[in-house]
């Protein structure tokens, strides 16, 4: 295959990526390294760099969309940066130990989990009773707007939330990927934070995180111009657009569509890691 | 600024459960501004990635691809240095890096305006804390191995 053909080639399927990424709401940088890898038959390690790229692109891309609508708490995104940044770091450190093949172990895992939460309903669970001492100590609570105007809220377990921003950080490292829905689950499951305010904050610190590790791997010779540069700029086209065809709303039935996609994809993953094919 | 009169923030009577005074320019509207900034950086990294890669492509689209091995990139693509020098010379392959380290850059900017922000604030505890992230992100942008 000629670089021509593999950027084309590439950059079609980044495009998609990223269109079906901002449409489901699930993030392309999930199905960015499994296609290089499965379907191009990229090492790893230069896959888990472009795809590092394209989620800072994302994340970065939409937060203006996201802070318009007024629900990125800065506080608390900023505090658990320090867990998610840590987390980068020593992730970015230990990648170059773990072989690839428990790597893509480990992705398929994360697969597989982020299918199993895309087909969760996601209720806020407003904090009751007295407020934890560390939101209190911290400043964390705030409002968010709703349709009846402001709405206070509190959060809770805030060490808890801190500890999985670390271990989201590390895998957001080694995998290359925006880790949000392990980010989501530390604030909108742990922490009690609303659902649309953890979204938000999570996408305010998505592209900070991924930023940590991609300059250690651009340093350790992962990002490659050729690769990098169609997957980026395909990856950004399609989320662009994804947010311009849908105000908010999510089709359902493309969600589907997208979380089966992920579960064959996750399936190859544990294989071929398990079978040392990658 | 489309709102030129800072309107009072309606949290303003949760204010002891730690919503920011306001001093100025109110923290919603500098939000709205870092996020316009941000995807300026964007575009502008996107632009520099797309027409360095265009014209790697000119020159070199039909030598076979193969990224199937793991070899590292040379220091002149993964050096500060080697980028800067080879995008200053126009050398395809460094001004895509380039647009890449510009990408990179840009959420990094945006934790410094995050500090300037608390700052402004008198927020000292906070201040401290967002110039931990930078310290970070700076350590892995510039010095980072791992």
């Amino acid at each position: 295959m000629t670089v021509l053909t593999l950027a084309l080639l590439v950059a079609g399927g980044s495009f998609c990526a990223g269109l079906l990424g901002a449409l489901t709401g699930l993030g392309g940088g999930i199905i960015v390294v499994p296609m290089l890898t499965l379907l191009f038959h990229v090492d790893l390690r230069y896959a888990i760099g472009a795809s590092l790229v394209s989620v800072i692109a994302t994340s970065s891309g939409a937060a203006a969309a996201y802070v318009r609508e007024g629900y990125t708490n800065v506080r608390i995104g900023i505090f658990l940066e320090v867990a998610t940044t840590i987390g980068a770091l020593i992730g970015a450190a230990l990648a170059g130990l773990i072989p690839t093949g428990a790597l893509s172990v480990l992705f398929g895992v994360v697969l597989l989990y982020t299918a199993y939460r895309s087909g969760k309903r996601h209720d806020d669970h407003p904090v009751e009773g007295p407020p934890d001492p560390w939101s209190v100590r911290l400043r964390l609570a705030s409002t968010y707007p709703t349709p009846n105007g402001l709405v206070a809220y509190d959060v809770v377990r805030v060490p808890a939330g801190f500890a999985i921003m670390f271990l989201a950080g590390c895998l957001s490292a080694l995998l290359g990927i925006g880790s949000g829905v392990v980010k989501v689950l530390a604030m909108d499951q742990t922490m009690r934070l609303p659902f649309k305010v953890s979204t938000t904050t999570s996408n305010f610190m998505i592209g900070v995180t991924a930023a940590a590790s991609a300059g250690v791997y651009l340093h350790r010779g992962y990002i490659d111009p050729t690769l990098a540069f169609p997957v980026m700029i395909g990856v950004l086209c399609g989320a662009l657009l994804g947010a311009r065809i849908l105000g908010g709303a999510r089709v359902l039935w493309l969600r589907r569509i997208f979380t089966v996609v992920i579960v064959v994809l996750a399936f190859e993953m544990l294989y071929k890691g398990a079978r040392g094919l990658l | 600024m489309s709102r030129p009169t800072v309107p009072p923030e309606p949290g303003a009577p949760l204010e002891g459960r730690g919503v920011p005074v306001e001093r100025g320019i109110s923290e919603h509207q500098l939000e709205m501004l870092i996020g316009r900034l941000l995807q300026v950086g964007v575009l502008l990294a996107g632009a520099v990635v797309l027409a360095g890669g265009l014209a790697l492509l000119v020159h070199h689209g039909g030598s076979a691809a193969n990224f199937s091995v793991f070899n590292g990139e040379p220091s002149t693509l993964s050096t500060l240095s080697g980028v800067i020098s080879g995008a200053w010379h126009l050398h395809p392959a460094q001004v895509v890096q380039f647009g890449l380290i510009l990408l990179i850059a840009t959420p990094v900017a945006r934790v410094a305006f995050t500090l300037v922000a608390f700052w402004v604030q008198r927020d000292r505890f906070y201040v401290g804390v967002t110039a931990l992230v930078l310290v970070l992100l700076l350590y892995g942008l510039l010095w980072g191995r791992g």
